[in-house]
């Protein structure tokens, strides 16, 4: 049979959108009868998970006419996803949603390129990153929207009046759901907010005091908690705790029924108990294929310019009636994350190893085991062991020779934060000034703008 | 695993939803659909991934090379080959639960030469179907009693319409709900319980272990004891009833007292039932006759239950939120929630016998856990009633229509819907969409703009015009089925033909416009 996947008249609709010009169209909107193929060619998309979100995000994509995509997810398939994840079947299970999802869209779609990565998204280096043109994320984890967004934003470069440099700005489509609800947003660091900049957006849970499961327990969660976290550890000496481990469930709902009995509460149920250890967000088709198109769409406006852009956030709401909004948030100018980077001012003695101290004790940053970088060179890196080897020797120097003697610049640095208990790996921008010494060019325009 | 645990563990995150009762109306639910392009396929995936029992695909095409360029359900030995049966095929293998067949004719003629064709079905999703067929079919599924969900995506635009004559909702669980407590006018075996709690108890962990529910109680008691038994209403006196209640208090992290101040407005609501309440029990179909569905009679049966024992309240809900408290406090609340739930279940049945009694039905022809629930969410009823699409398209709600056309956020979608029906007629006249072809697009843009002006002078509507963009925009789209928009629109058809089958949530109410252009969708309600 013919090669129909270059067949033009295969991508009649879509390019209707691409190849006529529009009075309600993005800036940048350059219409051609070649424009599909030129964002197949060059476009590079990288898709953040391959679960609900993330096998529609693949279809959805690859029929926008996106031919180089790249999905990553650390995940293999299991029963409870296949109400929704429609790229996997029963026999599927156990095997890398990534690397299956991959190889179904690919056989559907003729021309479409998906390469699939079966790992954790901390695993991949910057450079990784750094190559795709867009990002989409299909996450459903605050930490791990947090670190893409903080390796999107580590891109982003700033001139010296503060303005990002338009070529530096990596795009970041989000979405979510749960349940009959749903959001969709678009970053483009340094324009529009950042996952950081609004991080309110995203309450952490709330979790029961020990002292009620302890003593004053009232429903079925609190004695199903009881069991997991307080009854598992005393009986089980070190044994760690496995939710995927259906012996160490039947465990737990069976002290919690019996401690519910005791108390005369009532409605301890095997699926409640799973609900509550693993804390399950009810997830559906529905909303998660709404959720999805308006990422694609999104998408491949932004790389297309074909119509306007979500500005910049979207709620979605089906249980009562089909409700959207569309909130345009304003950033934080100060932003650790997307900002120009947090300021700080060293003495030009200051050493690479007095300089990684500072930044654990330094408050804002709060910023244990990091590595760091200076214009993609790596100064002090804490893993691998080989790295860290290669790299010991540069702790004993003084940044500022380690940095070309430049008095003013960018560094990057990643590592833990946070206090005691809730650490994240994240990455950080910092700029570094050293004081006392003469730098003409950036005084001057400091003296001229003041 | 065996096959029912397999089941169960596949359905999981979606039972967690709408339940066992939810999951097997679905699982009894025939669905049709209509035309099976992106739009069409998409809703029907997601229904059959969720578990939906049976589906009809009805489409008369043969899969052409532009359908793989946005129909994922479709591949390259499918071109040449019949729609219907190569969209059923897949869907089939997402779900082998599911009785798939189709049937190769298309839907305008079946709804032409056919009409009994429908009436086996539970629903019928209609999508991309020109307006002349839509108002046919719209009668014939209405005389059936067939529920009709209308989609349809067109390049950056789309929409989604419900059509039935009425769909009434027990369990329509509302997101944010005030629980049903009471405070404002307790029961006697409420307060005579909170009596037997002393506020002034010296132990500081008795203290900070009271319900906040107890402490209201007394503490309504003792201010309408001092107000000529008035409860606080005022903005005044609630300041001055929260700072009584702060004058109880051991120390300031007792969370119980902080929950009560919190909760403290709950004892001035005021009594009898929200102004919805009142609408569905004062609504003409509570003069029920031997015809009336289950939902009336029970709305019947509220209408006097409310009027009489209720003392003007609804049965009581019976569940109480989670709240600081030793577990044997909190264990007899809710026992006594609970019982006087059940007593108000019981008269209430009662009533709903006598109801089926005086209209010549059978009396025990409604079942107990039927009464049980409607009690529990008898302040939550949700009715839905539709016009027909006829109606609605020759005499739109016209201040509605007027206020939309003057509306900034309203203006894309008051736009698109007139464009819609601009597109059907516009291919009436020339039999095809605007903009098909390229090349010459302004001239399609000057044919389509005098249509579009003409269905709003037909409806009255002289002053305002739609924007010169906006139908440059629908031209632009030349009847285009975008995947991403085709998605989005079938995954909202589908999302309201479970609402509607499982009868939880509350449906779509008019025409939800989609904007794919700055994403600032909406409904409208004409």
């Amino acid at each position: 049979m013919a090669d129909l996947s270059s067949d033009p008249r295969r991508w009649r609709d879509v390019d209707k959108l691409l190849a006529r010009p529009g009075n309600i169209v993005g800036q940048d909107f350059e219409p051609s009868p070649t424009l599909r193929e030129d964002i197949g060619e060059i476009a590079r998309v990288l898709v953040v998970g391959a679960g609900g979100l993330g096998c529609e995000l693949l279809k959805d994509l690859a029929l926008s006419g996106f031919k180089n995509i790249d999905v990553i997810d650390m995940d293999t398939i299991e029963v409870s996803n296949l109400n929704r994840q429609f790229l996997f079947r029963l026999q599927d299970v156990g095997k890398s949603k990534a690397e299956v999802a991959a190889e179904r869209v690919m056989k559907r779609v003729s021309g479409v390129n998906i390469t699939p990565h079966f790992c954790r998204i901390e695993d991949k280096d910057l450079d990784f990153y750094n190559d795709f043109n867009i990002i989409v994320l299909g996450l459903d984890s605050i930490e791990a929207r947090s670190y893409i967004n903080s390796v999107a934003c580590g891109f982003l470069e700033y001139d010296a009046d503060d303005k990002p440099l338009l070529e530096t700005i990596k795009p970041i489509v989000d979405g979510g759901t749960e349940g009959f609800k749903g959001h969709a947003r678009v970053i483009l660091p340094g324009r529009t907010p950042c996952f950081e900049c609004n991080i309110w957006l995203f309450p952490p849970q709330v979790k029961f005091p020990l002292c009620t499961l302890a003593e004053t327990p009232r429903t079925a969660a609190h004695c199903i908690e009881y069991a997991h976290l307080i009854k598992w550890g005393e009986v089980h000496h070190g044994k760690p705790f496995d939710p995927d481990d259906p012996e160490h469930m039947q465990w737990v709902y069976a002290e919690a029924l019996k401690r519910a009995e005791l108390f005369g509460i009532t409605g301890v149920t095997y699926s409640l108990t799973q609900g509550v250890v693993k804390n399950i967000i009810p997830a559906i088709a529905s909303t998660n294929a709404v959720i999805s198109a308006a990422c694609a769409l999104e998408t491949l406006k932004i790389v297309s310019g074909c119509s306007k852009t979500l500005s910049n956030y979207l709620t979605y709401n089906g249980m009562e009636g089909t409700h959207i909004k569309v909130t345009d948030f304003i950033r934080e100018t100060d932003c650790l994350v997307c900002g120009p980077g947090t300021l700080i001012e060293l003495d030009t003695s200051t050493t690479l190893l007095q300089f990684i101290r500072l930044l654990e004790e330094h408050p804002k940053l709060l910023l244990s085991k990091a590595s760091v970088t200076y214009r993609g060179k790596n100064l002090y890196m804490q893993s691998p062991p080989i790295l860290e080897e290669m790299t010991r020797s540069n702790l004993q120097f003084a940044l500022l020779d380690l940095m070309d003697k430049v008095a003013k610049d960018t560094i990057h640095v990643s590592g833990m934060s946070g206090k005691n208990d809730k650490k994240t790996s994240c990455l950080r921008k910092l700029r570094v000034v050293f004081k006392g010494v003469a730098d003409g060019i950036t005084n001057m325009d400091t003296t001229d703008s003041s | 695993m065996t096959v029912a645990e397999t089941k169960k563990t596949k359905y999981d995150r979606q039972l967690r939803i709408w339940g066992e009762q939810g999951q097997s109306a679905l699982e009894n639910a025939n669905i049709c659909l209509l035309n099976c392009g992106p739009t069409g396929s998409e809703a029907l995936k997601n229904l059959v991934l969720g578990g939906i029992g049976s589906i009809t695909v009805v489409d008369g095409s043969k899969v052409e090379i532009y359908d793989l360029g946005n129909n994922f359900l479709l591949d390259e030995d499918s071109l040449g080959q019949s729609k219907a049966k190569c969209v059923c095929s897949f869907l089939q293998e997402l779900n082998d639960a599911v009785k798939a067949k189709f049937v190769e004719e298309a839907p305008e003629h079946l709804i032409e030469k056919n009409p009994s064709f429908f009436a086996e079905f539970t629903l019928v999703i209609a999508t991309q179907l020109m307006e002349t067929s839509l108002v046919k079919l719209d009668k014939i599924c209405r005389q059936a009693n067939v529920m009709l969900v209308v989609a349809r995506s067109y390049g950056l635009t789309g929409m989604v319409r419900i059509s039935m004559k009425e769909h009434t909702v027990i369990e329509s669980k509302p997101d944010h709900f005030l629980d049903d407590l009471r405070l404002h006018h307790p029961w006697p075996e409420l307060i005579e319980f909170a009596k037997t709690v002393d506020l002034s108890v010296t132990d500081p962990v008795i203290h900070k272990h009271t319900p906040y529910i107890v402490i209201l109680i007394n503490m309504a008691d003792k201010w309408a004891k001092e107000h000529s038994g008035c409860l606080p209403s005022t903005r005044q006196e609630k300041k001055d009833f929260k700072d009584l209640i702060k004058a109880h208090m051991l120390s300031m992290d007792e969370e119980n007292y902080k929950e009560a101040l919190e909760a403290s407005f709950k004892v001035s609501i005021s009594r009898g039932i929200s102004s919805e309440l009142l609408q569905i029990i004062n609504d003409t179909a509570v003069e029920v006759d031997s015809k009336s569905p289950d939902f009336w009679v029970l709305v019947a049966a509220l209408k006097e239950f409310i009027e009489n024992e209720g003392d003007g309240e609804p049965p009581l809900e019976g569940s109480i939120p989670d709240m600081t408290s030793s577990t044997e406090s909190y264990i007899t609340l809710q026992k006594i929630y609970q019982a006087k739930a059940e007593s108000d279940c019981i008269k209430m049945e009662q009533r709903v016998k006598g109801i089926l009694k005086r209209i010549g039905r059978d009396p025990d022809g409604i079942s107990k856990a039927y009464v049980k629930s409607f009690c529990k969410n008898a302040r939550k009823l949700s009715i839905c009633r539709y016009r027909n699409i006829e109606d609605e398209f020759t005499s739109p709600c016209l201040p509605e229509l007027q206020k939309c056309l003057n509306d900034e956020d309203y203006s894309f979608a008051v736009g698109f819907y007139i464009l819609l029906r601009a597109v059907d007629r516009f291919a009436a006249n020339y039999n095809r969409l605007p903009g098909i072809f390229d090349g010459g697009l302004n001239e399609e843009i000057s044919r389509l703009k005098p249509i579009a002006v003409g269905i709003l002078n037909e409806l009255g509507l002289n002053g305002p015009t739609l924007s010169e963009d906006l139908i440059t925009e629908m031209c632009r789209y030349g009847g285009a089925e975008l995947h991403a928009v085709a998605a989005f629109v079938g995954g909202v058809a589908s999302q309201e033909v479970i609402k509607l089958v499982t009868k939880q949530f509350v449906p779509l109410k008019g025409t939800f416009m989609f904007n794919g252009i700055d994403q600032k969708s909406q409904v409208l309600v004409l």
